[in-house]
């Protein structure tokens, strides 16, 4: 069981990540920088808490007028309906892996990767916070980002930090989710289907 | 007032348009593709660069009520991304290869028969009114996105294959009307479209690439068809010219039929092994295998690609089917059934004459793209060695597929003692066509390099050979020729020999089409056993100056428009008769 954890955990990040990613780069890095740092996967640490916390950055880019101040779900929820349409990313989170082999869970990732994968490049565009490659040393001035730059490990003394990236961040550069058609209930993720 | 050079590519499978500002002779920038708005789901509606050319009709109530809504309003039929995936798993309600139907003269073609074999209940539409539908919804998203400058307003060319005859062309014409397009649509051959997307990626470097006497084939493997063009290149006057020699067949193969055998070979292969698939898994399994086949033939060297077919029920993991892609199934399935290696004077095996011929689409019966290509190549009086092959359509994306045509080719080049050709690189397979025919709009309006083609076959009228009446057997039927291959647009020829119509009555002749004889001249009589029967033409003379049933004497015009479609009228002493295509079939 503990081998198996190790694929699944890896396998579960992977399909997560772009996820959280995509409501809050914050979170993501956090989330990023806590699991680099603690060397154990936070696995509380994410996907419930991070759509709840402040969405606002991913709200901003969708919507021109981000006027409210809590989050608003329906983009949410439309985003888990393309991931499941596309990829049956609800189906396969839902779905007890215990019961399956390495290689049952493994097939049916492919189609989540392929789908989920395709269904993100149609509508959101991602790339590295920093170019530089991973592994490079990094310097950070006096007054840096850091919103943009997670500092892990030692933190002592004053700016500028050197240090080495460990990882390039994710942002999205444009994210542009289909128009919903008013009266269009976002909350039925996956209608029922009913073969004639 | 134009503004843009729109080109738009009505293809089988995908339907995308371009767009470039005219009248500026300066500006030398590309053609955009346009972001077309479609349902993607019900209720969602997104943007993507090709619009699927597949047509829903949703029983009353399968959606809901407004979740069919497009930016500009409600249609009764879907057409794009949704309608495809939708008519994957509702077989009954999908208008696919309308294109395909258009050009097959044993359809009734205006007559509403798709989707076809649908049940009594589902309203249906003609092959006509479908491609209508696609070029509908692209002047609804130009016009919604430019208000200022309604598409019916601008220059617009349309893509036709260059193996559609004149009926086809005539009915694409029709249906760009029935759209709304502007009446001076230019209907433009998709192979040349291709090339002209070559030299607006190329500027003025074209002329350091191409010498005089080079022959260009164009070889366009798209989702459903096959399409082969050659084009000259000639001097005249001391200026490098581009002619179109010839167009190949009308050859109903591509990719989609590539996928199918894959599918077909690997579920042979499962139901050695005791596993059955229903028609959903079927068509899970032909999309495995084009994204199997993409990426082993996208350069990747790996010897199996894995095949999932996920369970249908919400339960994921447990319902997969898992498989493999061989490279071995791949390579004689696609590299030996689809690519063999040939000599230059194989040709396709002639289609098995069958009692019972079913109806539907004539598919071709050899899949042997080089065997097609040889016998286009083979024709009498054809440069038989291309100097340079530019690759479109989507199949084409495969460098390994692009390899074995460029090896075959060369491997006839080699035996007849010639240069293996180059390859023209640069286009996008897929939008190539649309950025292609924006180029020549502007063109036509700004000026620049032409590619000559004219009629793409030569066509004839039957005419019955006044001899001895013998009872029981028909009279024999000469065909003459009426436009000879090759006529530019805006020329006009005549029929030298007169005939005689009788006032009143209707009369209907027989006609045919043959893109390989290249040499007829127009009053050429020639045998009909060599030519393609296409639709026949028809025409009521009335004349106000004489009675019904007086005979008046005529002489057949043919006219190439400067649209491309053929125009064929009746010229008597008091008046002109035009003669139009009747594609019902009897």
């Amino acid at each position: 069981m503990q081998s198996s954890l190790g694929f699944f955990s890896r396998l579960w990040l992977a399909f997560i990540l772009p996820w959280i990613v995509l409501f809050n780069g914050r979170t993501a890095a956090r989330v990023q920088a806590a699991r680099l740092g603690n060397a154990t996967p936070s696995r509380d640490d994410s996907p419930a808490s991070a759509p709840t916390e402040t969405s606002l950055s991913a709200v901003k880019i969708i919507d021109a007028a981000p006027t409210v101040t809590a989050p608003d779900a329906t983009t949410a929820m439309q985003l888990l309906a393309i991931m499941q349409r596309e990829g049956r990313f609800i189906d396969f989170l839902q779905e007890d892996v215990g019961s399956f082999s390495d290689a049952q869970v493994g097939a049916a990732a492919r189609v989540v990767h392929a789908g989920c994968k395709r269904a993100l490049a149609d509508y959101v565009t991602l790339e590295p916070v920093r170019r530089e490659p991973e592994g490079a040393a990094i310097v950070l001035d006096r007054g840096f980002d850091a919103g943009r730059n997670r500092l892990t490990g030692n933190v002592v003394g004053e700016p500028p930090f050197k240090g080495k990236l460990t990882h390039h961040g994710w942002q999205i550069a444009t994210i542009k989710l289909p128009t919903l058609a008013s009266g269009h209930d976002p909350k039925v993720i996956a209608p029922a289907e009913v073969e004639l | 007032m134009s503004r843009f050079a729109i080109g738009i590519d009505l293809g089988t499978t995908n339907t995308a348009l371009a767009s470039a500002p005219i009248g500026d002779k300066n500006d030398t920038s590309k053609p955009e593709v346009m972001a077309v708005p479609q349902i993607v789901a019900a209720g969602e509606t997104a943007s993507r660069p090709l619009l699927p050319s597949f047509l829903y009709v949703p029983a009353d109530g399968q959606f809901p009520a407004g979740s069919l809504r497009l930016p500009w309003g409600e249609s009764p039929t879907l057409v794009g991304a949704f309608a495809r995936s939708q008519g994957a798993t509702t077989p009954a309600r999908i208008v696919s290869s309308a294109k395909s139907w258009l050009s097959y003269a044993g359809a009734d073609r205006n007559g509403a028969i798709l989707p076809w074999q649908a049940p009594e209940e589902v309203a249906k539409l003609s092959p006509v009114d479908v491609s209508a539908r696609y070029l509908e919804h692209l002047r609804a998203a130009w016009d919604a996105q430019h208000p200022e400058a309604p598409l019916a307003q601008q220059d617009v060319v349309l893509t036709v294959p260059a193996s559609f005859d004149a009926v086809a062309r005539e009915l694409t014409a029709v249906a760009a009307q029935r759209a709304g397009l502007p009446t001076g649509v230019r209907l433009l051959e998709e192979p040349q479209a291709a090339l002209y997307a070559w030299l607006a990626d190329q500027g003025t470097d074209w002329r350091s690439q191409l010498a005089v006497g080079e022959t260009i084939l164009v070889c366009d493997i798209g989702g459903g068809t096959t399409d082969f063009s050659l084009i000259e290149v000639r001097e005249t006057d001391g200026n490098l010219e581009l002619h179109r020699v010839a167009v190949g067949d009308h050859i109903l193969l591509g990719g989609d039929n590539m996928d199918l055998a894959l599918a077909y070979t690997v579920r042979a292969r499962l139901e050695n092994e005791g596993v059955k698939l229903d028609d959903w898994q079927m068509r899970a399994l032909t999309y495995a295998c084009r994204a199997a086949k993409e990426i082993m033939l996208g350069g990747s060297d790996s010897d199996t690609q894995p095949l999932v077919i996920p369970g249908r029920g919400s339960k994921l993991i447990g319902g997969t089917i898992t498989t493999e892609l061989r490279r071995a199934e791949l390579e004689s399935v696609l590299l030996e059934g689809f690519f063999p290696i040939v000599d230059a004077s194989a040709r396709p095996v002639a289609p098995r004459r069958v009692g019972l011929t079913s109806l539907g689409l004539p598919y071709a019966s050899d899949a042997a793209v080089t065997r097609h290509l040889a016998a286009f190549l083979g024709r009498e009086g054809l440069p038989r060695n291309p100097t340079a092959i530019l690759f479109n359509g989507g199949v084409t994306r495969s460098p390994v597929l692009r390899d074995r045509l460029h090896a075959v080719l060369a491997s006839w080049a080699q035996a007849a003692g010639a240069r293996a050709p180059k390859i023209l690189s640069g286009v996008d397979p897929d939008l190539s066509v649309c950025r292609g025919a924006a180029y020549y709009a502007r063109v036509v309006r700004d000026g620049g390099v032409r590619i000559r083609g004219g009629t793409a076959q030569a066509y004839y009228v039957g005419m019955e050979r006044a001899e001895l009446a013998v009872p029981g057997i028909a009279p024999k039927l000469d065909a003459l020729c009426v436009a000879p291959f090759g006529m530019e647009e805006g020329t006009e020829v005549t029929l030298p020999m007169a005939l005689g119509l009788i006032v009143g009555e209707p009369v209907s002749f027989r006609f045919f089409g043959s893109s390989t004889r290249g040499e007829d001249q127009v009053g050429a009589v020639v045998d009909p056993s060599e030519l393609t029967e296409l639709a026949p033409i028809e025409a009521t003379f009335e004349d106000l100056n004489r009675a019904a049933g007086e005979a008046v004497e005529v002489r057949l015009h043919a006219r190439l428009t400067e649209v491309g479609t053929l125009e064929m009228e009746a010229v008597g002493d008091k008046g002109r008769w035009k003669l139009s295509f009747d594609v019902r079939v009897q």
